[in-house]
């Protein structure tokens, strides 16, 4: 079968220097300057002065809804919206109906991602049948599947019993997994709707309080250096849990953490507006906790970036702020939201950015083939990022179906103009263009 | 202003105009009939998501005797219950053609999300949102301080506000959003406000507040005061263990019939002890000090019914940005043909 070429002129790599890039029968067949003569007869071309080249990004925490809520998002309609943010892999998170518990599900959805071909959809599997908190799910048939499940989490919920957490820990690594913990005190937080503070109690609504994130952290990262496991933190929120964070870490426990483009940008204040759009779990926080975090992710407190992209039918958010459902969109807007808060901040450069929305993502996961230098005989998986685009986000025109965005009507910088994934563009000139098709390689 | 969501962003003059105004309508309800004709052809709309009997009483007799037609919702026996959204309520009463909503919502917040979601036109007057806001209430209790403070300063009420004025707000501040309506609308009026609670039911960031806050009921009296507003506590706070027992929070933060008594000790003469209703005799509130010549609790319904025309009347016929302090409506004069 004949395999189309892709000739990738004068990208930026990693907002370094400049060099050409070919890509053939889904690896990286060469890097360097002109590249030229017969080796790249037949290869499209794409210019890319002015392009930056990545390493196609990967999402540990997506939620993409199928089976069950495909009124919210299917595989489908959420690895659309994937390749359109510059994203080559994604983790599906376990809170589907049926709950992705068993090896049935999982390898469902797995092969689900399969016949898209939009991006890799690698499902996490729960860590308690049901989300219940009681009893183990089978880990090890979900690790055994075709699905390779390596990452384990009961998000949404947190795994609050501190026996349950440490068995978990303990299990999964007679297969490598981690444990990716969504950190909530369930009693700390009974009925709470926002971060608890200067503006919910003008507000009356009940408190998120950061304490509930932060001593489950510390229970965790304890527990993780007891039994000698690998702990992922979903979604840090607060000031005080990098702190926790940067303290296990000096003293080598194995932890990694995770942040979403939301907490780096939005704080409580926009709770104000009373619009359910900006209701989160965890909560938005404030400003001071908002640079805590920028900081963290600068300096590898905090390891990766994750979406928590969590769709929902309009009318979850057409309500009261205390009976709209929880969650944000992300995947498309990760990237200029990243760029916005750490790299025109000037706290990171486009080689972190690849860090921690790829290489470091790709590891907790133990994806292989992902999050890998763009360097000759590498997975051709790889994004072209306009840096100096700008856009105004408007949540009508995207691919997932959900319309929460955060950031509808601002404007942000960066625009992903193509995405490479295994060799195959599944987007170009900034729009979708065909899938990867799995059986015809 | 369109809207009556909060005291937060009440302005001065605004405040003040409502309060003036319902100073006006006041002199409505001592009449033979109680009616103006100034929203004759309105739709006021009560959408009640809670019980209320009392407030919704309350503006129901207000939009009455503006002579407007008023339509109460109760979400009990209704399309509510059958999972209907606010927003198809909303748009409901929308289609109605209704003028005002007067909306009492258990979720905070849920009056504002009315106001600006683009759902209806109508205006918006909160009624009591979850443990947001009350902002009719927290102006009729300043109707019913301002009433004293100016007999005691011997001043005219009209155009005055709380300057100097001692407030005590004592009980469950966390779960109240009388309280914070109070808060808000007395500091702009110039008052000095000490919230008096139990520390469990103060919230987290009450520090950032316009006013004091004191776990000690007997040194706030002590210290000196003008007005004491009990709020109601419900026992059932006690199973979440806020506190102990009903009645340990009776010793420590009910204002008793001891503390009736040290007021006189202290020759604090002029002090009035308030509160929104319903009581909890024996619990926040002796009857001893709910019955005394210092209650002021009676005062505060009657002044609630004028405070809610004032606000129907701002709200539907005037335009309180462009004239924040309106002249003296003409209609509150004795009219000829509502005379019998």
């Amino acid at each position: 079968m004949i395999h189309a070429s892709h000739l990738i002129r004068s990208a930026s790599l990693l907002g370094k220097g400049t060099a050409d890039v070919l890509v053939r029968d889904g690896v990286i067949a060469a890097v360097g300057q002109d590249l030229g003569g017969a080796a790249i007869d037949g290869a499209t071309v794409i210019d890319a002065a002015g392009l930056v080249a990545l390493p196609g990004m990967v999402d540990l925490h997506t939620h993409l809804r199928e089976p069950g809520r495909e009124d919210a998002e299917t595989v489908e309609t959420g690895t659309r919206a994937a390749a359109l943010g510059g994203f080559t892999a994604v983790h599906a998170m376990a809170n589907s109906s049926p709950v992705a518990d068993t090896a049935g599900v999982v390898e469902q959805v797995w092969q689900l991602g399969r016949e898209s071909g939009w991006v890799d959809v690698h499902p996490v599997g729960a860590v308690t049948v049901g989300l219940a908190g009681e009893q183990l799910a089978e880990l090890g048939a979900m690790a055994d599947s075709r699905a390779r499940v390596r990452v384990f989490s009961d998000d949404g919920i947190c795994v609050s019993d501190p026996v349950m957490m440490r068995r978990a820990l303990e299990y999964v690594k007679a297969f490598d997994g981690v444990i990716a913990q969504h950190a909530q005190e369930p009693r700390l937080t009974a009925g709470a709707q926002m971060n608890e503070g200067k503006v919910s109690a003008v507000l009356g609504l009940a408190g998120w309080p950061a304490v509930a994130e932060e001593s489950i952290i510390a229970r965790d990262v304890l527990l993780a250096q007891h039994v000698g496991s690998r702990l992922h933190v979903c979604h840090v929120s607060t000031a005080g849990s990098v702190e926790i964070i940067r303290w296990a870490k000096g003293r080598g426990i194995c932890v990694t953490a995770e942040v979403t483009p939301h907490h780096l940008l939005l704080t409580e204040e926009l709770v104000r507006s009373w619009d359910p759009v900006y209701k989160v779990n965890p909560p938005l926080r404030a400003d001071e906790d908002v640079h805590a975090l920028r900081a963290a992710l600068a300096d590898g407190t905090i390891d990766i970036v994750g979406t928590d992209h969590a769709p929902h039918p309009s009318e979850a958010k057409e309500c009261e702020w205390a009976a709209a459902a929880m969650g944000m969109t992300g995947l498309e807007t990760a990237l200029s939201v990243v760029q916005e808060t750490m790299i025109e901040s000037g706290l990171m450069t486009w080689a972190d950015f690849a860090r921690v929305t790829s290489a470091a993502p790709a590891a907790i996961g133990r994806l292989g083939d992902q999050g890998r230098p763009l360097e000759p005989g590498e997975p051709a998986n790889i994004v072209l990022v306009d840096p100096a685009a700008r856009w105004n986000v408007d949540p009508a025109a995207m691919a997932t179906k959900g319309r929460n965005s955060p950031f509808a009507g601002m404007e942000l910088p960066g625009r992903v103009v193509a995405t490479f994934f295994r060799g195959h563009p599944t987007v170009l000139d900034g729009r979708l263009n065909t899938p990867y098709l799995h059986g015809a390689r | 202003m369109r809207h009556l969501l909060d005291t937060e962003s009440l302005g001065r003059d605004n405040a003040i105009a409502i309060l003036d105004t319902a100073q006006e309508m006041s002199a409505v309800g001592e009449r033979e009939v109680k009616k103006l004709p100034a929203l004759r052809g309105r739709t006021v709309v009560n959408l009640f998501f809670e019980d209320s009997t009392r407030t919704r009483i309350s503006f129901e007799a207000a939009a009455k005797r503006l002579s407007a037609d008023v339509i109460n919702f109760s979400a009990k026996g209704s399309s509510v219950s059958k999972g209907e959204s606010l927003k198809d309520t909303a748009q409901t009463l929308e289609a109605m053609s209704a003028d005002a909503v007067v909306i009492r919502h258990w979720a905070s917040g849920a009056p504002a999300r009315l106001a600006t979601s683009g759902w209806i036109d109508a205006a918006v007057i909160n009624a009591g949102d979850g443990t947001h806001a009350h902002p009719t209430q927290a102006l009729l209790d300043a109707f019913t301080m301002r009433t004293h403070w100016a007999r005691l300063t011997g001043t005219p009420s009209v155009g005055g506000d709380l300057a100097g004025m001692r407030v005590l707000i004592v009980g469950d501040v966390l779960h109240s959003r009388v309280a914070r309506s109070n808060v808000w609308l007395l500091r702009t009026l110039g008052a000095r406000v000490t919230l008096v609670a139990p520390p469990t039911l103060l919230p987290v960031g009450v520090e950032h507040w316009p006013c004091e806050v004191s776990y000690d009921l007997d040194a706030t009296l002590e210290a000196g005061v003008d007005a004491v507003m009990m709020l109601r506590v419900q026992a059932e706070r006690m199973k979440a263990s806020f506190f102990p027992s009903a009645r340990e929070y009776a010793r420590r933060w009910g204002f008793d019939d001891a503390r009736l008594a040290r007021l006189d000790a202290l020759a604090l003469k002029d002090t009035i002890v308030m509160h929104p209703g319903p009581m909890n005799r024996g619990l926040e509130i002796s009857s001893g000090a709910a019955d005394s010549p210092r209650s002021t609790v009676l005062d505060q319904v009657r002044n609630g019914v004028s405070v809610r025309m004032a606000a129907l009347y701002l709200l539907l016929s005037g335009d309180m940005r462009a004239a924040p302090t309106p002249a003296l409506p003409a209609f509150a004069q004795p009219a000829a043909k509502d005379h019998p």
